[in-house]
């Protein structure tokens, strides 16, 4: 299976190299046409949108719409969709597009209910597609391609991994990164929801092997377990290099939801003592505010040199 | 949302799962005529949110007509982990053998639904021992699996029938109101060897409430919650005096986290998600004006493109029309900072470049 740099970078060599086609779902929409002008300003290339009924019309002069994914697939080739459509109608957009032949899905949506969910990971799972969310601020290689709603400035190229549940933080400790010098290879959100298409240690999965990483940076919050789990697998596999922890929602109160459907503790489950101390057993250290998230890197890097 | 016990049993009830006979009531006059239906003895039962209600006091025998005068005002005006009595369940007296445990909730982890069972119930769910646990798919339990589970639990005869039956019950209810959670604890065997669910939890997934319109009932919301939902924010009330706003859960969160390190109280949670406009800030600190005991408001907004201008504006706006008198103290990062600075020159809103900086200004102003 293809890594996920080779899926939004692509191979030397290759015709689209580097500039990987993309298909928004929902691309007439408020927020998709929003979103659309600022990726497209960033550099990606949205090859088509779907509409239907717009089929035929062109998305500010230049981009094709469609009525259906598969004619956008058809007529593109692109392997990769943002899907803007609201939250109601996503699994029917996520359906659509695995059908044709989407590979990975980058679903921004928040509110999609939990049991489509799993609907949308069980089509997925069957077409060896990748779901990146819902509710996922998106996915980016700083400078080069940016897949969802982030803000380009706190971004720039580099080489460290940061995975995060949360949008804002993901921004704000991003931002935090470059100014002290460290870049982005790649930042991918989990999105805040109870199930994600592409949990922390998936995404960890995704970039662990990869030459292009010098360190990694998890942004993580109450609620359920996967950074016990991804700890447990930093653990497992041995991964070396840097690694630095946040937890949002120390001070939460048990069994309120706390802004995102997902983040919630229940009894002892998904409290943020627990995660600190699955990262503690796994020597990743957990910064108590974002701000500190680059001085730990930092200590990090220095003791690995 | 999460039902009270009451309403969790009103949907087993409908379900066709085994109850004892109840009755709920919001008042004592109520109550009398429902005690006068049941007949003594039964049980008073507070109707909160929140667990531990036995350990609370909010669970009390009652065996005649004064122990009822006395005891229904004094579990009514209990309050349980900050949470006020929402109604008042009079059930049946139980004569139990056993109490088991049940549950089927969704595991994010794995992404599916999971049952959990023991046949050693009635106390919470970390120290249930012997726990069997059984992933589900979708939720949808059949015959075949859930007699499998009765086995497992050395469940036999008419008991383990009522099990099975049960479960299948509470798992078709469980997916066709699109259930996080639904559990019985305790699962109780009677002396007949029938099984009986003797007390509900129900928590539904809020994303999916608009599939369900007969569960409208159930949801129980304040004044300033349904304003907040209707902006579309996220706010959690909480008992501190700094009100807390911000855009994005995570950093809210963050916010709340970094307040409470430096000895602030937070007076409650407020994301009013992805952007900030004029109109958003300026609906935000509305429903701050709503919340009692606020001596000051730390906000922290982070965008790429916010014009602090704009943020400033829903402020000054926020003190012309009274709607606010206690000061501000605002992290913004964004452009146009200052001009914003200029705007709010003389006015009781600060903005800072740190966060740090205007949490330890709010803290200050909350204690002094």
């Amino acid at each position: 299976m293809s890594t996920i740099f080779e899926i939004l970078r692509g191979i030397p060599g290759e015709s689209d190299y580097e500039n990987k086609g993309v298909i928004v779902q929902g691309i007439t929409g408020a927020y998709g046409s929003l979103h659309t002008r600022n990726m497209v300003a960033y550099g990606t290339n949205i090859a088509a949108g779907v509409t239907p009924g717009k089929g035929g019309q062109k998305f500010d002069d230049s981009i094709p719409i469609y009525d259906t994914m598969k004619e956008a697939v058809d007529a593109t080739g692109a392997k990769i969709s943002a899907v803007f459509v609201p939250a109601r109608f996503f699994l029917s957009a996520a359906r659509e597009a695995l059908d044709a032949g989407i590979k990975l899905l980058v679903a921004i949506p928040e509110h999609v209910p939990v049991r489509d969910t799993m609907v949308a990971l069980d089509i997925a799972r069957e077409k060896g597609a990748v779901i990146i969310g819902p509710n996922t601020p998106g996915i980016m290689i700083p400078d080069l391609i940016k897949i969802g709603i982030m803000p380009p400035t706190p971004f720039k190229m580099g080489r460290i991994a940061v995975l995060s549940k949360s949008g804002t933080l993901l921004y704000e400790i991003s931002d935090a990164l470059t100014s002290a010098g460290f870049g982005q290879a790649i930042t991918i959100g989990i999105g805040g929801d109870p199930v994600n298409g592409t949990r922390l240690v998936d995404a960890f999965e995704m970039v662990r092997d990869s030459p292009d990483i010098d360190g990694l940076v998890v942004v993580g919050e109450i609620g359920g377990d996967s950074e016990e789990i991804l700890a447990q697998s930093i653990i497992d596999s041995g991964f070396d290099k840097p690694t630095v922890a946040y937890i949002a929602g120390r001070a939460a109160p048990k069994e309120k939801r706390m802004g995102h459907a997902g983040a919630i503790v229940m009894g002892t489950y998904g409290s943020a003592e627990s995660k600190v101390s699955m990262f503690g057993k796994a020597n990743v250290p957990v910064a108590k505010r974002p701000a500190e998230v680059p001085l730990l890197l930092s200590r990090k890097m220095s003791e690995s040199d | 949302m999460r039902l009270l016990e009451f309403q969790a049993k009103d949907l087993f009830r409908e379900y066709g799962i085994n109850l004892l006979e109840s009755k709920a009531s919001h008042d004592i006059v109520q109550g009398r005529k429902d005690a006068e239906v049941l007949g003594y003895p039964f049980v008073i039962k507070i109707q909160v949110p929140v667990g531990g209600r036995g350990k609370a006091g909010g669970i009390q025998k009652c065996h005649n007509a004064n122990e009822f005068e006395s005891r229904y005002p004094q579990v009514m005006g209990l309050t349980i982990k900050g949470e006020k009595a929402r109604a008042i369940l009079l059930e049946k007296m139980a004569d139990i053998k056993k109490e088991l445990y049940l549950s089927l909730f969704l595991n994010r982890s794995k992404r599916c639904y999971t049952v959990i069972a023991s046949a050693e119930g009635g106390v919470e769910i970390e120290s249930v021992k012997n726990q069997i646990i059984v992933e589900v798919g979708l939720g949808e339990v059949s015959g075949d699996v859930a007699a499998d589970i009765a086995q497992r639990m050395g469940l036999a005869g008419s008991t383990a029938e009522g099990f099975v039956d049960t479960l299948m019950k509470l798992s078709r209810l469980a997916v066709e109101k699109e259930a996080e959670l639904a559990e019985i604890n305790p699962l109780a065997i009677m002396q007949d060897d029938s099984v009986m669910a003797l007390d509900g939890k129900f928590v539904t997934d809020d994303n999916s409430n608009f599939r369900h319109p007969e569960m409208e009932q159930y949801q129980e919301k304040s004044e300033i919650e349904s304003m907040a939902e209707k902006s579309g924010f996220s706010l959690v009330e909480l008992d501190g005096d700094i009100a807390v706003v911000g855009n994005g859960a995570g950093l809210v969160m963050s916010t709340l986290d970094m307040l409470s390190d430096n000895g602030g109280r937070p007076a409650c949670f407020l994301d009013v998600g992805g952007g900030a406009t004029t109109k958003s800030v300026y609906e935000a600190l509305t429903l701050i004006s709503k919340i009692n005991g606020v001596k000051g408001i730390l906000v922290n907004l982070y965008g790429g493109i916010v014009k602090t201008t704009v943020v400033a504006e829903a402020f000054l706006q926020a003190y012309e029309n009274n709607l606010i008198d206690v000061p501000v103290f605002s992290r913004l990062k964004g452009t146009e900072s200052e001009k914003a600075h200029e705007m709010l020159e003389g006015s009781r809103t600060k903005i800072f470049d740190l966060l740090e900086d205007a949490i330890n200004s709010a803290v200050m102003e909350a204690n002094r």
